[in-house]
């Protein structure tokens, strides 16, 4: 274990106008599970795509040394060919094509240009067999769940004979179960020698599977740790990763909570196009004023297309059910209709539901409540933008002026932009998805802020999360979903990881 | 020195097609001997060319929801033979016509519409189908026949001039190979009433912003820029009076860019079709009734091809089976060539109206020198592709500069902000694989939602 194989020494990266890495030594011992960790902007990627030619030799300033070598690659072809791979966030897998012809592409043994069928399934077999994914390798990529396709990605590095592999975020977009089917197939690779450095934001993840931790911050190496010694806890890595020693990740906050004046009775969706498909199953539920309640639950308990549901009928079929606000019964048969009736929906996927990448910020903050500044349907640009930077300075929106795109914003900042627009239609019932997926700790922790500013102003809150310390860090109250039914509601006091978890798998036996 | 270079890349977007324009202007001004610019080819220019502003602007706002309408020029086609047959069958007075017209486009609009926004079939396949239907329609009901001449009150539309008072010069004046013998008192008015407008309207603006805090250009920037303009603008009503004034048609353009302009600008519904456009899904979690308003975009589209039918018969005095062809063609490419974005949410009603004028004057000047239409239609496809690489050309330089500037300013505040993962993850995003725009390149990611819009 003591061996070398990759050893990267005072790494510098430029782009114009910023220092991206400023003198990075990495070192990473052969056959080992190597993490990398700091906040987003830290440099990590920046870094990989360095090792993996992504940025040739030549655009960066250091050395890199494989097995003791010093290394110039200048196409990622090059450090493939040095047995490096690297599987990015975003998964390079193209829909269409069978799972096969992903895993052999760029890699097919062909004769005359004709591609070896036969060799191509059977190689395809194996990997996917050495993976553990029990799927026809004929079936379509866009088939598969995400999980599945980043094994299907794995597959593929394993094609070219990878001895160094590299996953950044690769848990990101994966459920529990998945998570821990990957973190079981990285300790596989690892037995047979395979290295692997992984990104990842998941300390407790990073904590169980890894030999060795490298925190990155502004650019620089701050520290290696080992895990072994016992002594690395989240909050250790964390204070790494800030710079700064973080005994709260949640803000503080003395909840005032008023009287119930949110409730759902009995919602049920079925599937948009599957006609007897059931997602969400007579689900009821209540939100006081000034609370912060939470929704548990896997991966297609139906947390998410229930809250669309409710929010304009914007997911599936409606089946039955009844909103009630302030006592009476109110209607959300459009979005319009669940705005006007004081709902906000802060969806999941920000660049692909929240934003409008190429308009600017004014415009993503007033889009939902155009309203409040026009009159007779003529828009008031002056009190917009008035209004719309008022919103930015309050939100801490890091960017030049209102008119930036958001498109050229980082994660964090776009999501203060849609919590913006949501806060700028001045709802009394937020519905949060996944509000701090995939930004760094920082901005969670404004994001945290925010949320509790709202509910001190009497507004209610429904957080989903798929990050259990998340919700038992900032709820009153929790519901737990599975199969599309309600199966528990604990207060704070009684909630931890083990009770949530075993509420959230309830039913999902039955199903499989 | 830096500022000046500054100034000149932020607004080499805004201002390349403008440049482009004037290019093209003075090359075939040139060819052309001085012809292309005569007040009487002016006119001409105007009412020749009429219907590719108007069709531009339709088509701008169809491609900001990030669709196509290839159905314009027979539909144009359509409702013109629908009128002449109307007036020169029936004897309906032509205002009465006209107005039918329009409601027949709006209804074709619906028509096409109701396809592409609630059965969401591709517009590509519904219009490319209105474009076979309503060719057919056309000569069905034209017989193959032409239909001509049609009343004179109805040919103003496409060639009658605004009712004006003439003062007769006392004597001929030559100027640069121009003869002024008269002049049309309107005209110049017109240009001057424009101009105090315009000034007006930058000044307020131009306070507007500063008073939000907002940076404006540099002061004598502003001041060239107004001076230019309003120097045009009066060349331009200048040329107009000297001949036969202002043209009906020029005044129905001028009131279709003003008033398209502020919708698309000023008022909540073109705030929202830009929405739909950039992102159909947020748009509609955003409460914008995405539906609707794509149908509304199309029933518009309906109503200007109809206009533009109708404004291309008057001036041919007549209706002809093929009439109204490859109109959609100069349409679309005025649209991209003004600045169009082909995945939606992107353009402006004065882009369209800047790469209609680019088409027109290449129409014009091309017909003047005698080139034939095969040149003429080889040259406007590699101008339309060239217009648009170096648009893209340049945003890319635009956002590349201003992702580094962002994090430049970003880096020295130092804590949670995130500069470099939208340098780096931009960079290496395009580095992998230029293809896909950003945004749409994601593959699986978040699974649960993906299928509910």
């Amino acid at each position: 274990m003591g061996d070398t194989i990759l050893e990267m020494r005072g790494i510098t990266k430029a782009f114009p106008g910023v220092v991206a890495l400023g003198g990075v030594d990495l070192r990473v011992r052969r056959g080992e599970i190597h993490a990398l960790v700091g906040e987003n902007g830290a440099g990590k990627s920046t870094l990989m795509n360095v090792l993996s030619g992504v940025y040739p030799h030549g655009s960066y300033g250091g050395d890199i040394l494989v097995d003791g070598r010093v290394r110039a690659f200048r196409s990622v072809r090059d450090s493939e060919a040095a047995g490096i791979a690297i599987i990015h966030q975003e998964l390079a897998l193209v829909p269409q094509l069978s799972i096969a012809e992903n895993i052999m592409l760029g890699n097919e043994r062909t004769s005359w240009g004709v591609i070896d069928l036969d060799h191509t399934t059977r190689r395809a077999r194996e990997l996917l067999a050495e993976v553990g994914l029990a799927e026809d390798p004929g079936a379509p990529v866009a088939a598969l769940s995400v999980g599945r396709q980043q094994l299907v990605e794995i597959a593929k590095a394993l094609a070219k004979d990878v001895r160094l592999l590299i996953l950044d975020e690769p848990t990101s977009a994966l459920n529990e179960t998945d998570s821990a089917k990957l973190l079981r197939l990285l300790r596989e690779l690892r037995g047979q020698g395979i290295t692997c450095i992984m990104i990842s934001h998941k300390l407790n993840e990073i904590i169980e599977i890894a030999d060795t931790i490298t925190v990155l911050r502004d650019g620089r190496t701050i520290e290696t740790l080992d895990p072994e010694s016992g002594a690395v806890t989240e909050d250790r890595i964390i204070s790494g990763m800030v710079g700064r020693d973080l005994d709260h990740r949640f803000p503080d906050r003395v909840p005032e909570i008023g009287e119930t004046f949110f409730e759902v009775r009995d919602w049920t969706v079925d599937h948009p196009t599957q006609a007897d498909r059931r997602v969400v199953d007579g689900v009821g539920l209540h939100v006081r004023r000034g609370e912060i309640v939470g929704l548990a639950g896997l991966m297609g308990a139906g947390r998410t297309e229930f809250a669309m549901s409710v929010f304009g009928r914007s997911y599936g079929r409606f089946a039955g059910g009844t909103v009630i606000k302030d006592g009476r019964e109110i209607r959300t048969r459009h979005v319009g209709e669940a705005i006007a009736n004081g709902i906000a929906y802060v969806p999941e996927d920000r660049k692909e539901l929240g934003l409008i990448l190429d308009d600017d910020i004014r415009r993503n903050l007033t889009l939902a409540g155009l309203e409040r500044i026009s009159a007779r349907a003529v828009i008031d640009r002056g009190g917009e933008v008035v209004r719309a930077e008022d919103l930015r300075r309050r939100l801490r929106v890091k960017s030049r002026s209102v008119l930036q795109t958001t498109g050229e914003l980082s994660g964090g900042n776009q999501q203060k932009v849609v919590l913006g627009k949501w806060m700028f239609s001045e709802p009394d019932l937020l519905i949060l998805d996944e509000p701090t997926r995939g930004i760094d700790v920082g901005a969670k922790y404004e994001i945290y802020q925010i949320v509790h500013r709202l509910t001190a102003q009497g507004k209610g809150v429904l957080l989903i999360s798929s990050e259990l310390p998340e919700l038992l860090g900032m709820c009153d109250r929790i519901y737990t979903m599975a199969q599309g039914r309600v199966t528990g509601e604990l207060p704070r006091a009684e909630a931890d990881q083990e009770a949530l978890m075993k509420l959230m798998t309830t039913t999902t036996k039955t199903r499989g | 020195m830096g500022a000046v270079r500054e100034l000149l890349r932020n607004n080499a977007r805004q201002y390349g097609m403008l440049m482009a324009l004037v290019v093209i202007a003075v090359l075939f001004g040139v060819l052309t001997q001085g012809l292309l610019l005569q007040p009487a080819n002016i006119n001409n220019l105007i009412m020749q060319n009429g219907y590719i502003l108007i069709l531009a602007i339709g088509m701008m706002l169809v491609i900001i929801t990030g669709h196509i309408d290839l159905s314009v020029g027979s539909v144009a086609a359509f409702v013109g033979a629908t009128s002449a047959v109307l007036m020169t069958g029936t004897g309906l007075p032509p205002y009465v016509v006209v107005v039918l017209a329009l409601l027949l486009g709006g209804l074709i609009g619906a028509w096409q519409g109701f396809w592409v926004a609630y059965v969401r079939i591709p517009a590509f396949i519904v219009t490319l189908a209105g474009m076979l239907l309503f060719r057919g329609l056309t000569m069905i009901l034209l017989g193959g026949e032409t239909v001509a001449p049609l009343p004179a009150s109805f040919r103003a539309i496409g060639s009658g001039f605004v009712p004006d008072v003439v003062v007769e010069l006392p004597y001929t004046i030559w100027l640069l190979g121009i003869t002024f013998d008269e002049l049309h008192v309107f005209a110049l008015l017109f240009g001057a009433v424009a101009s105090a407008l315009v000034v007006l309207g930058q000044l307020l603006g131009r306070r507007r912003l500063r008073r939000h805090g907002l940076s404006v250009g540099s002061r004598p920037w502003f001041i060239v820029k107004l001076v230019v303009l309003v120097a045009v603008l009066n060349a331009f009503t200048f040329m107009l009076a000297v001949h036969n004034g202002v043209p009906v048609i020029g005044v129905v353009l001028v009131v279709l860019i003003v008033g398209y302009s502020f919708v698309m600008n000023r008022m909540t519904i073109g705030r929202r079709v830009y929405a739909v456009g950039g992102n159909e899904k947020a748009a509609m979690l955003s409460g914008v009734r995405t539906k609707p308003t794509t149908f509304w975009v199309f029933v518009n589209m309906g109503v200007l091809s109809a206009l533009a039918g109708l404004v291309f018969a008057a001036r041919l005095n007549a209706a002809t089976p093929r009439a109204g062809n490859l109109f959609e063609l100069d349409a679309i490419a005025a649209a991209f060539i003004g600045g169009a974005s082909a995945t939606g949410g992107v353009g402006t009603v004065v882009g369209a109206v800047i790469g209609a004028m680019v088409m027109g004057l290449m129409n014009n000047g091309m017909s003047i020198i005698g080139l034939g239409v095969d040149w003429q239609q080889a040259i406007k496809g590699l101008v339309l592709l060239v217009a648009v690489a170096f648009d893209i050309f340049n945003k890319n330089r635009v956002r590349a500069s201003r992702t580094a500037a962002a994090a430049a300013s970003d880096g020295s505040g130092g804590t949670g902000a995130d500069p470099v993962p939208a340098a780096g993850a931009n960079g290496s995003a395009a580095e992998r694989e230029p293809d896909p725009p950003p945004g749409t390149a994601r593959t699986g990611g978040t699974g649960a939602v993906a299928g509910s819009g």
